[in-house]
């Protein structure tokens, strides 16, 4: 059967079952639609998380990103994987004996201030629709390269799909499907890796594959990469290139962002008890960690298997996948030489560096760009976010593997993709109209205000993917660097310190993000053209600056919680009452 | 509050500090301050360096959550504060 065929099939089969999952499991009552009744098993709600996290960029575009940065990639694995070492031990037992809904709820209560509250919703929704951009961006990805369907299609029938679950279930439905999309993205990236792994170094384990020979060889399958890629003068595979301090407050920025990220903090209002709370979060980074210790393996095979398929070779003859690639606009060739054959070096081929095609077809029937040539001798233009779709045509494996693949894409973005709009959802019916505008509305309402603004968020995050604001990925940085500036520092002193009281949460929430936002929207859109480490402060690129945020964050608190009065004796109470599981 | 919830918390805080060490030591010194220091030995063949940074601090991650989660558990009956 083509690939198309089994595509089609995968991700209908795929589909069948996410929405087979959502009858099975509707929420009645609000306290489902929030929190799943609060019945999640701690193996089941690791499993959520892990889906819950590993979005449409994990799945796609980090192995891409470390296949061509090397190791520098790495902060994306210690920034994704430590915030879970925070979560466990320092937020979610609590959070989990704190027992309510969402993150503004706690900010609320513990801060004893409407203000707070609101500032946090604010930070919630703006938070999640960042992220959801970039799911339904994965989605139309997917949807137009392997069923070859227009992008808004497949954005349509994503949408309908997350419709379907996540307003009929709520978190309960979200979470069991969440389960399955699991068990399906997993499958997909493993088989793939593991079929290469094989090829490349006779070891069925990816991630100790790469660390192994060359299949048939004496040689390190790293040092092979590092001698290839310096040979063809790029920077070696395994050598860092970012700063020291950069590396250093980006991956922080990354792990505080993650144990602050609202739609990841909520799954552990699932569980039973503050030990499945504990326990859960080891659940979700072991289901975390099989994906993201492979990654790292992936991105190195596929750097090898581009090199040998592609260099030196000459473009009429150039692989199926190559020119497929192409006309999707994620590949460019700029002949520079004149020799017809595909140079494949060091630095970026074109000037701008992402190509801008022309109409007419090159000598050798590319596409041709109107972009200028750089000064270097490489010719190649290679998107990042292809290698984990394009990797399996790239080392031919069978069809069914590539089929596989697209289903395993569509579960990560549509697994994130739902739990972000339950997030702002519940931040809308519970925290805005429940806690703040409409406190007397029944149960019934409440419910019906969040089914109706899960609906509303749906349709404008399907806009975001259909018509893609050009800001998207410039944007990304936005959400790891605001939720570590906000929510990390106010819900951890809100649990470590008792002292800490209303005035020094808000000048904290709104110092760190206030200096946060500015950082990142002045290097990204008032003044891009400085966006480089000599106009930096300390070196810290906008990536990483959510870490000066936090610390500031921290530092106002301090000071501003010494000098006015402490919280009331009750709020005080309820410190005491959430440090104990009892 | 009481003496044994105090103590409790203190048993707690001086867990998640040895662990947080730990957490930081294998993440940002081993995986990016001395990153290129250890670059020079080997591990399979890996350098040792970048295999920190790429996988040995996520392993040691999972490692941490596991041990947090039983030592914890252990604590709570200890001082009573369990939720059986």
């Amino acid at each position: 059967m083509s690939a198309t065929v089994l595509t089609y099939l995968f991700v209908f089969l795929s589909f069948g079952l996410y929405i087979g999952i959502a009858i099975w499991s509707r929420s009645s009552s609000t306290n489902e639609f929030y929190v799943a009744g609060g019945h999640v098993h701690p193996v089941a709600n690791g499993a959520a998380t892990a889906a819950d996290w590993m979005s449409a960029a994990s799945f796609l575009s980090m192995a891409g990103i470390i296949a061509f940065e090397g190791a520098d990639g790495a902060r994306y694995l210690m920034g994704w994987t430590g915030g879970y070492v925070l979560l466990a031990l320092c937020l979610a037992p609590y959070l989990r004996k704190f027992a309510k809904y969402t993150v503004p709820d706690f900010v609320g209560e513990r801060y004893y201030s409407q203000v707070a509250r609101f500032v946090a919703v604010v930070c919630v929704i703006f938070i999640s629709f960042t992220y959801v951009a970039g799911q339904m961006r994965g989605v139309g990805l997917v949807f137009s390269r392997f069923l070859e369907v227009d992008i808004n299609t497949g954005v349509i029938v994503g949408m309908a799909i997350v419709f379907f679950y996540a307003v009929m279930g709520g978190m309960k439905g979200i979470t069991y499907t969440q389960v399955a999309q699991y068990c399906v993205l997993i499958f997909a990236y493993l088989v793939p890796a593991i079929y290469i792994s094989l090829m490349l170094t006779n070891n069925p384990f990816p991630m100790f594959g790469f660390g192994s020979t060359m299949a048939g060889e004496e040689t390190y399958m790293l040092d092979k990469l590092d001698g290839l890629t310096t040979e063809l003068g790029m920077s070696a595979f395994t050598a860092t290139n970012k700063t020291t301090i950069d590396m250093f407050f980006i991956t922080a920025a990354l792990m505080a962002g993650t144990a602050g990220l609202p739609h990841v903090i909520v799954r552990f209002f699932t569980v039973p008890k503050v030990r499945d709370a504990r326990i859960s979060a080891g659940y979700a980074l072991v289901f975390i960690a099989l994906l993201y210790t492979t990654a790292p393996a992936v991105a190195a095979f596929a750097r090898i298997n581009i090199i040998n398929s592609v260099s030196e070779m000459s473009y009429s003859e150039s692989p199926e996948w190559f020119t497929k690639w192409e006309e999707s606009g994620l590949i460019a060739w700029l002949d520079k030489n004149k020799d017809g054959k595909i140079q494949y070096r060091g630095g970026s081929a074109l000037s701008p560096t992402a190509p801008v095609y022309l109409s007419a077809r090159g000598a050798d029937g590319q596409r041709t760009v109107k972009n200028t040539a750089t000064e270097n001798d490489n010719e190649l233009y290679i998107d990042r976010d292809i290698i984990v779709l394009a990797h399996p045509e790239i080392a031919n494996l069978p069809n069914w593997v590539i089929a596989l693949v697209a289903a395993g894409g569509l579960a990560a973005a549509l697994s994130t993709a739902a739990g972000l709009l339950l997030v702002i959802s519940t931040a809308i019916s519970h925290d805005l109209m429940k806690r703040t505008f409409r406190p007397n509305i029944s149960e019934k309402q409440e419910l019906m205000y969040a089914r109706i603004s899960a609906a509303v968020a749906i349709g404008i995050a399907g806009l975001f993917g259909i018509y893609p604001p050009g800001f998207v990925a410039q944007v990304v940085a936005f959400a790891f660097g605001l939720a570590a500036a906000s929510f990390f520092p106010v819900i951890l002193l809100g649990i470590f310190s008792r002292r800490m009281n209303k005035e020094a949460a808000i000048a904290g929430m709104i110092t760190g993000l206030t200096f946060t936002f500015a950082y990142i929207a002045y290097f990204k859109f008032v003044s891009p053209e400085t966006n480089n480490a000599d106009h930096w402060w300390f070196g810290v690129s906008p990536e990483g600056i959510g870490t000066l945020g936090m610390i500031l964050n921290f530092a106002v608190s301090f000071v501003v919680m010494n000098i006015t009065p402490p919280p009331p004796e009750e709020v005080q109470q309820m410190v005491e009452n959430i440090r104990v599981p009892r | 509050m009481s003496d044994n919830t105090n103590r409790y918390w203190k048993a707690n805080l001086r867990l998640m500090f040895i662990l947080l060490a730990i957490w930081f030591v294998v993440s940002f010194v081993f995986g990016i301050l001395i990153v290129d220091y250890l670059d020079q030995f080997h591990l399979f063949g890996f350098k040792l360096g970048f295999w920190f940074s790429h996988q040995g601090s996520i392993f040691v991650f999972v490692a941490l959550i596991f041990i947090y989660a039983w030592r914890m558990n252990r604590l709570d009956k200890q001082f009573g504060v369990d939720e059986e």
